[in-house]
């Protein structure tokens, strides 16, 4: 497809705050809100948006492991809990990893263009503080292929993983230098996080983030060439959206300003059981995002606000690159230059990014979308960057670059 | 006989007790790793304890301990599992290894179970003739080799080896409460001791990764041989104080003093109630007995007549003793004469504090300083407070500060610690002090 058959927006967008660690809210110890508080909390705030709830005509719902984390398999019917309007119509819950948001948009925009519904609402919800980080690990591994990878893996597999593309990128391009911009990477997503008050990072009061950034890797007590500071956190949280077409928005009793469109939008999947082609260069999200670029017919220097999976501090770096605004080895400069930085040439991850906000993982891609939508028409509160273009893009992954959705959108 | 060996086969006497279940847990786990590492061999620990429903909730307890350290050495076991292809998930491993551990258990209420045993750890309550009892016992049915660790925690080795037939034969490990999490190991060695078994305490010292500390062995070693005088100190200046202020109160003043003064993390009355005032009493008689040095408190006996003993209930919860706690909290102390507590009600104990004046340095605490950098400069600027303002808290607290500096001194001179440094090491790391008590902050 090079070209949408028809405009679609998004709509009325809203996200939960990330608990985990680093909330004062989070407490080990104290039991806290299940999926169904996240999804409530989401829905309430969307429909609040609009007029009439009875014209949301589907859902989907991006969810990676809640049959692990919580136990709860199911989630399409759970998700009419969202509002009553939704009782009797048609949901669907969808997975792929870490894209489990990015995939439950690109169903809803299928659904859209194919002229069943005018509006659906997106949500995506994890829930993942249930368990401890060592089983955690477990389930995230579910990401890759667990009968080829996981019995070799590390304890902490995915970290591992992203540690061999940092180790890679290091040996390619620097090791100083690299670690100096993955230190950088997240001391911008703590900047932005802490004028995002729904980030989990929000109430961080390290003063010196980037020698924090520096604290040499540990591989006796986590991975050889990321620190854990370079990794997104373990959160627990939910974000929604409604996709639909210009009949859609005006039914929900919004005007043009209060949406944003879909230009472009792009969706590749990589083999789960090969190892990536090359660990220095997200090969999936470069296909998945240029597709998205391409449809839209703009050019790189278009983009007015970016989000790109930071699930690890190198994979920010490598998606820089995917986007082509770095070319490969250059993210390095890119962000030593500032250009990522709120007040840069390409404001990313404003709002703080899977660093800095927090990563929960089927909500991530959806959430990516909110935060786009609420820059491109002005929501975005203390973290609203001054809007220097029009476009916005961002990169919804999943597992080590296999699953990719992209969109681009425009004020 | 090398230690491998001897692990093969090992029994913990008095297994469900305090000590014992951490002794044993530290062992459980050694021997679950030693069995993976080395598969041609079998690895078998006995527990010993008196009653099925405690012997039940000691597996119980290593089981969820085992889980509990098997999640934090992940990376070893997916090292150690690496052949095993049916555990892939850390859970699957960290479940097959509390499987492993509880593998080479056996419990029971028989000595019969130690028969094969070369090394017994015991851990039996500090009673003479039950010990010696046990170690006959142990003499008649174990092999020839057979050499026993024991947990005594004040009575002469020599005493007890001497009178079970078993001279050279008896070492001590006294551990520190928790034995699995607490660094420190006192080491007591009679003056008679082959040299394999001091050679074996050392070497597995240094495999459960301890610090230890070397006593001789004269009643209460280092351990107790500072408590009890340091907590017959704090009597006594209860005793002085509340002729002029009332009991109460002077057990307010000498808690507070030894604690928040002093920057320990207990006021001496708390650590009496959380070792127990019956245990403490006891420790008392036992050194008493043998050092004739006037051991002996009638405050203590009269606590345990009224029937106050503090200690902890088998949840862990500490019991009234001195002090009457409330979740954790001190909320009242005891008066012997009305046989009741009094409660802190804000009336005279914050005239208590006003009479004991403003604390040297508000913003310093125990708790302030754990890990500080700078600590010995912190805490030497803090003592010099002391004479520059002398409040009656001050002075109390320096009068704690000098006796216990003193019985720390004569336990070196009575040849109980060989030097300043292991009384200090004691205090430090058993005790969890943040200084050793002989240091020259204080004239």
């Amino acid at each position: 497809m090079t070209k949408l058959p028809k405009p679609l927006y998004l709509a009325a967008g809203a996200y939960t705050m990330s608990l985990g660690t680093g909330r004062p809210e989070f407490n080990p110890r104290v039991a806290r809100p299940g999926l169904e508080h996240y999804i409530q909390e989401v829905g309430r705030e969307v429909f609040a948006q609009i007029d009439d709830p009875d014209t949301i005509d589907e859902g989907v719902i991006g969810n990676f492991m809640a049959a692990r984390f919580n136990k709860q398999g199911h989630l399409g019917s759970l998700m009419t809990i969202a509002h009553p309007s939704l009782e009797y119509k048609p949901m669907i819950r969808v997975e792929g990893a870490c894209a489990s948001g990015g995939l439950a948009l690109a169903t809803a925009i299928k659904s859209v263009l194919s002229g069943l519904a005018e509006s659906v609402l997106v949500m995506g919800v994890e829930v993942q503080n249930t368990v401890k980080a060592v089983y955690g690990a477990d389930i995230l591994a579910g990401a890759g292929w667990f009968a080829g990878e996981r019995k070799e893996g590390g304890t902490y597999f995915f970290p591992q993983k992203f540690s061999d593309r940092a180790g890679a990128y290091g040996q390619k391009y620097g090791v100083e230098k690299s670690r100096e911009a993955m230190a950088r990477w997240y001391a911008t997503a703590v900047e932005n996080a802490r004028l995002n008050p729904l980030a989990q990072e929000h109430f961080n009061k390290v003063k010196d983030l980037l020698s924090q950034g520096l604290t040499p890797p540990d591989s006796r007590t986590f991975c050889e060439h990321i620190n854990l500071f370079h990794c997104s956190k373990v959160s627990d949280g939910a974000a929604a959206i409604v996709v639909c077409s210009k009949e859609g928005y005006k039914r929900l009793g919004l005007k043009r300003k209060d949406v944003i469109k879909v230009v472009g939008y792009g969706h590749a999947s990589a083999n789960l059981t090969t190892p990536p082609p090359d660990l220095t260069e997200l090969t999936t999200s470069r296909r998945a995002s240029a597709a998205a670029r391409k449809m839209a017919r703009i050019a790189k220097e278009d983009y007015g606000v970016i989000e790109v999976h930071d699930c690890f501090s190198i994979t920010g770096m490598l998606s820089l690159e995917a986007l082509d605004l770095a070319a490969p080895g250059q993210s390095i400069d890119f962000i030593a230059a500032g250009e990522n930085k709120r007040t840069g040439r390409f404001p990313t991850n404003t709002g703080g990014g899977l660093v800095g906000y927090g990563h929960p993982t089927g909500a991530t891609g959806v959430r990516m979308a909110v935060d786009l939508w609420k820059q491109l028409t002005g929501k975005a509160g203390d973290y609203q960057v001054p809007l220097k273009k029009e476009h916005g893009i961002m990169i919804s992954m999943g597992g080590n670059d296999k699953t990719v959705v992209s969109l681009v959108v425009k004020r | 006989m090398d230690l491998n060996t001897r692990l093969q086969n090992v029994t913990v006497i008095g297994a469900a007790g305090k000590m014992g279940s951490g002794i044993a847990l530290l062992l459980a786990l050694e021997l679950a790793y030693r069995a993976l590492e080395n598969k041609d061999r079998t690895y078998i620990l006995n527990l010993v304890d008196v009653s099925d429903v405690s012997l039940q909730g000691l597996v119980r307890y290593l089981r969820e301990q085992a889980v509990k350290d098997a999640e934090k050495q992940m990376s070893r076991l997916r090292r150690l599992y690496a052949d095993r292809r049916d555990l892939v998930e850390n859970g699957e491993m960290i479940e097959a290894f509390a499987s492993e551990v509880l593998l080479h258990v056996r419990t029971g209420k028989t000595m019969v179970l130690a028969q094969d045993s070369t090394l017994v750890f015991e851990a039996a309550f500090e009673k003479e003739e039950l010990k010696i009892g046990i170690y006959k016992d142990l003499a008649a049915l174990c092999p020839r080799e057979m050499y026993i660790l024991t947990n005594t925690s004040s009575i002469p080795l020599h005493v007890l080896s001497e009178a079970a037939g078993m001279t050279g034969r008896v070492i001590g490990y006294h551990f520190y409460n928790p034995p699995a999490v607490q660094k420190l190991l006192e080491i007591i060695t009679p003056d008679v001791c082959d040299t394999e078994l001091q050679e074996l305490a050392g070497e597995l010292a240094k495999v459960l990764r301890k610090t230890v500390v070397s006593s001789n062995d004269i009643a209460g070693f280092i351990g107790n041989g500072h408590f009890m005088r340091d907590g017959l100190h704090g009597i006594r200046e209860v005793e002085r104080l509340a002729g002029e202020h009332g009991f109460t109160k002077a057990v307010y003043f000498v808690n507070k003093t030894s604690r928040d003064w002093l920057l320990r993390p207990m006021g001496i009355f708390q650590l009496i109630d959380y070792v127990g005032i019956d245990v403490f009493q006891l420790i008392l008689r036992v050194m008493d007995k043998y050092l004739n040095d006037g051991l002996h408190s009638p405050l203590i006996d009269r606590y345990l007549e009224l029937g106050v003993k503090g200690g902890q209930t088998s949840s862990g919860t500490q019991k009234d003793g001195f002090l009457k706690y409330e979740k954790g909290a001190i909320v009242g102390i005891y008066d012997p004469d009305k046989q009741a507590y009094v409660p802190l009600d804000g009336t005279w104990d914050k005239e208590a504090d006003a009479q004991l004046g403003d604390h040297p340095d508000p913003a310093l605490s125990w708790k302030s300083l754990q890990g500080d950098p700078d600590l010995e400069t912190k805490l030497r600027s803090y003592f010099s407070n002391f004479e520059t303002k002398p409040t009656l808290g001050a002075r109390l607290a320096t009068d704690y500060f000098r006796a216990s500096r003193a019985a720390s001194q004569r336990l070196v001179e009575a040849g109980v610690a060989k030097h300043a440094e292991d009384v200090n090491k004691v205090l430090t790391l058993g005790f969890f002090h943040l200084y050793g008590p002989i240091n020259d902050h204080l004239d």
